[in-house]
């Protein structure tokens, strides 16, 4: 009888059976990424006391900030409103939103990386059938994820200590908080989704919302007391009031919001098959109309050039509708002029705070092409190229149809990005859409470096993913930060013109599109003499 | 006869190890030829060397006549093939995927393709991620066959079939047979290849060690004969090819080189002969003689 009863009454504790084991297992692939992606977020927000001490280093300049920002809905969008005049209250404010996306952006790539990943690779399937519950790869994915953002709170807490532990604390723990209520939010996508892309596109969208969410609430009031603000968890970080009169309750929203959206993963995962999901598959066409290797290129990525273009769009709209209001705020600040001085051109300051907005989507579609480009390493190490290449397609028509949406890809996101800052500004239409075209040479050599890494170093390919984010921290972070000339001279986007505001310099431009024209030339040669890998 | 793929002295090493070193393969127009050896032995890359897509360190390879390295793509316009892993993209049909090899060789015959849709039972409505092993392994080879193509390469292309569709697939070979079609079909199901295949090539390390037909193949190995005969035999020992001799009383038992039987026949019959079992070599015997050189060797 005992055998029956033991049979069909699953002990709870077996549900999680192999947790520590899959726990290991997943530091142990993650033993570069997450180190990363910690070290890189600490260090943002641990270099800001110094930075901020440099541009407002009297209280009487801090308290002229506060009080102007206090009057500056656009900027408050941005960042966020100053809740302080403490060089750690700054510090909350400049780094906070930032430093938050980027650990929520880590928590969903970990806890996709672990679950659906896995389930939709197939491996998930072996790994299953070994003595290990049917909660542990969940649990084992949820735990790495708390694990780099309880390493990246300890840091900052530790890093920030000396300007106020309880402050410091706070905003530690609101950081890996963000990361955690995102990495719970990708828990349930990776129930919902069958495909891994899909859940990390899905789980990006609701971090984009809570940006949208938290910014227009930011722009209408100027302590985060809009239940705009308070619906978003980045809005929550920044109401947890970290050095200006902590908030600890609101450490109780992130545990409550942890723990509900835990429970309903665990609940749908209880509830599905190994490898299904919620969201069914539609069954597709019988017969295709794909014929080249071209058209198979753009299907593969039509979706994915289709979710950047309306992010683009949209930022593009938002940031052109906030371009005015930028003027008030940096006032007679000599700090936060000369930092926009540098960000964007001479000329007024409207026309800087445009010029840094082009700039900034045009390190963003830097992350698009590099993402696009390496399609082709996807597919050649998937090993779908072979049956491709092994049809009457030549390697480099085979490159040509990817690079094509990568490249033709990057114009078209500038386009969009330009048409909604145009339309958002409502004025000087084609002095902004320039403004935002002009970046494309520079999007074009990151591009370029990725096929040249491809075509070369496919084992390295990867790498391509540095080289956009070098740009991306040079462009955003390096103006503040006072960065060495030479430093920035590594990015191409430091030798565009700043536009609209300085004049129009078609040497750089031109010099930047050879490069791109040459690196992909070279990469392509690469391509075509190599073998080809599996 | 023309030949559809001829290499001599294909050499490629990848970092220190040596993948092919020195291997020769000839495949006649219109034949059906298995590719036989041991897993690692270089068969896939030999195949993947044949498609372009990698290249050769030193040595020749002519594909329909062609260079496959610098023709790829014209030679492409006339190969079918089909990987022994087929991964489809999770989010297109298998019928798209179909048309699109189609598209990227010579063409697709629509009404062969339907045909060969039913003969196979797929559905080509699923979308990629949904597929078994053996299902995808369908949507290759229904594109292979349905291809306009002189020339199909499969590389243990029924991996993950049931024994119903391993049939259907052993008759459509036959069938591309019949059209004048050449196959080199990379196998390890012996009865597959011993009932497809005119020739065989069987490699080991990155060498050709046997290559031809299976009857010449057979005359290579060694025949066991068990016989009773009327009194004691005499001077078998003697006899040139023959080994493992056991006689017991007017009981024998014995391996010989098939070409060396008609002298043993000759020696038995001289002390009369009750009954006699002769087995020829089974290709699994062939084979397994090259694995076990393998395993003694090391």
């Amino acid at each position: 009888m005992s055998a029956a009863a033991l049979a069909v009454r699953p002990t709870r504790s077996r549900q999680f059976a192999g947790t520590g084991i899959l726990l290991r297992f997943a530091l142990r692939r993650d033993r570069v990424m997450i180190p990363v992606w910690v070290a890189v977020n600490a260090l943002m927000v641990l270099s800001m006391p110094n930075t901020l001490e440099g541009l407002y280093g009297t209280p009487a300049e801090r308290a002229d900030l506060v009080a102007q920002m206090a009057g500056n809905s656009s900027l408050r969008a941005m960042v966020g409103p100053v809740l302080g005049d403490s060089l750690g209250a700054l510090t909350a404010w400049r780094a906070g939103v930032y430093a938050g996306a980027l650990a929520a952006v880590a928590g969903l790539l970990v806890v996709v990386r672990h679950t659906r990943d896995e389930e939709e690779s197939g491996r998930q399937e072996l790994v299953a059938s070994g003595m290990v519950g049917r909660r542990a790869s969940l649990t084992a994915a949820l735990l790495a994820a708390a694990v780099a953002n309880g390493v990246l709170a300890l840091l900052v807490t530790a890093g920030l200590a000396g300007r106020g532990a309880a402050g410091a604390l706070a905003f530690g723990l609101g950081i890996g908080g963000v990361g955690m209520v995102f990495a719970t939010t990708a828990a349930i996508m990776a129930q919902l989704t069958e495909s891994a892309r899909l859940a990390r596109g899905l789980t990006a969208a609701v971090l984009g919302a809570a940006f949208v969410l938290r910014a227009a609430g930011d722009s209408v009031t100027d302590d985060g007391s809009s239940p705009l603000t308070w619906a978003s968890p980045l809005g929550w970080l920044t109401n947890l009031r970290a050095f200006a009169g902590e908030r600890w309750w609101v450490l109780g929203l992130f545990a409550g919001a942890v723990l509900v959206q835990g429970a309903v993963a665990y609940a749908l995962a209880g509830r599905r098959d190994l490898g299904m999901s919620f969201l069914p598959s539609r069954p597709g066409p019988a017969a295709g109309r794909l014929g080249s290797a071209g058209a198979l290129a753009w299907r593969l990525q039509r979706g994915g050039v289709l979710g950047w273009s309306t992010g683009f769009l949209l930022a593009g709209l938002v940031y052109g509708g906030m371009a005015k209001g930028a003027a008030e705020l940096v006032g007679d600040n000599e700090g936060a002029r000369e930092i926009f001085r540098r960000m964007g051109g001479q000329s007024g300051l409207t026309d800087a705070f445009l010029a840094a907005m082009a700039g900034m989507l045009g390190l963003v579609a830097a992350l698009f092409i590099v993402a696009s480009v390496l399609r082709l390493h996807g597919e050649e190490t998937s090993g779908r190229a072979e049956p491709v290449l092994a049809g009457a397609v030549g390697r480099l028509r085979w490159a040509a149809g990817h690079l094509a949406v990568a490249f033709g890809g990057a114009v078209v996101l500038m386009l969009l990005a330009g048409a909604g800052l145009a339309l958002g500004h409502g004025e000087r239409a084609g002095a902004v859409l320039g403004a935002c075209l002009v970046q494309v040479p520079a999007v074009w050599v990151v591009g370029g470096v990725a096929v040249l890494l491809y075509g070369l170093l496919p084992r390295a390919a990867t790498a391509a993913w540095g080289v956009a984010g070098a740009a991306l921290l040079i462009g955003w972070v390096g103006p503040a930060l006072d960065v060495p000339r030479a430093v920035l001279d590594l990015s191409p986007f430091g030798h565009l013109p700043k536009l609209p505001g300085g004049g129009m310099e078609w040497p750089p431009v031109l010099v930047l599109t050879a490069l791109a024209a040459a690196l992909v030339a070279a990469g392509l040669a690469g391509l075509r003499r190599r073998d080809m890998t599996t | 006869m023309t030949k559809a793929i001829t290499v001599s002295g294909l050499h490629k090493s990848f970092g220190r190890t040596h993948a092919l070193d020195g291997l020769d393969l000839s495949v006649g127009s219109g034949e059906v030829h298995g590719f036989l050896g041991p897993n690692g032995s270089g068969k896939s890359t030999t195949i993947r060397v044949l498609l372009g897509l990698l290249r050769a360190d030193s040595g020749a390879a002519r594909v329909l006549g062609r260079d496959p390295w610098t023709d790829a793509v014209e030679i492409h316009r006339r190969i079918a093939y089909v990987p022994g892993d087929v991964t489809l993209w999770r989010n297109l049909s298998g019928g798209e995927v179909i048309d699109l090899y189609g598209r990227l060789r010579g063409g697709l015959d629509p009404r062969r393709r339907a045909e060969l849709v039913e003969r196979f039972e797929l559905d080509p409505t699923k979308k990629g991620r949904t597929y078994s092993k053996g299902n995808r392994q369908k949507v290759a080879l229904v594109a292979a066959f349905a291809s306009d193509v002189d020339l199909l390469i499969l590389d243990e292309p029924t991996s993950g079939l049931d024994p119903l569709m391993e049939e259907v697939f052993r008759r459509c070979v036959a069938e591309e047979r019949e059209r004048g079609r050449t196959v080199l079909l990379s196998s390890h199901i012996l009865s597959e290849v011993e009932e497809l295949c005119d020739r065989v090539s069987i490699i080991r390390r990155g060498r050709t060690v046997e290559s031809g037909s299976l009857a010449e193949l057979r005359h290579l190995t060694r025949t066991s004969v068990s016989a009773e005969l009327a009194g004691p035999p005499d001077g078998l020992a003697g006899l040139p090819g023959v080994h493992d001799l056991d006689v017991r009383g007017r009981r024998v038992r014995l391996q010989v080189d098939t070409d060396k039987l008609d002298a043993v026949l000759r020696s038995l019959s001289e002390s009369g002969v009750r009954s006699l079992t002769s087995t020829p070599p089974t290709l699994e015997e062939l084979f397994l003689r090259h694995y076990q050189d393998e395993v003694t060797a090391r």
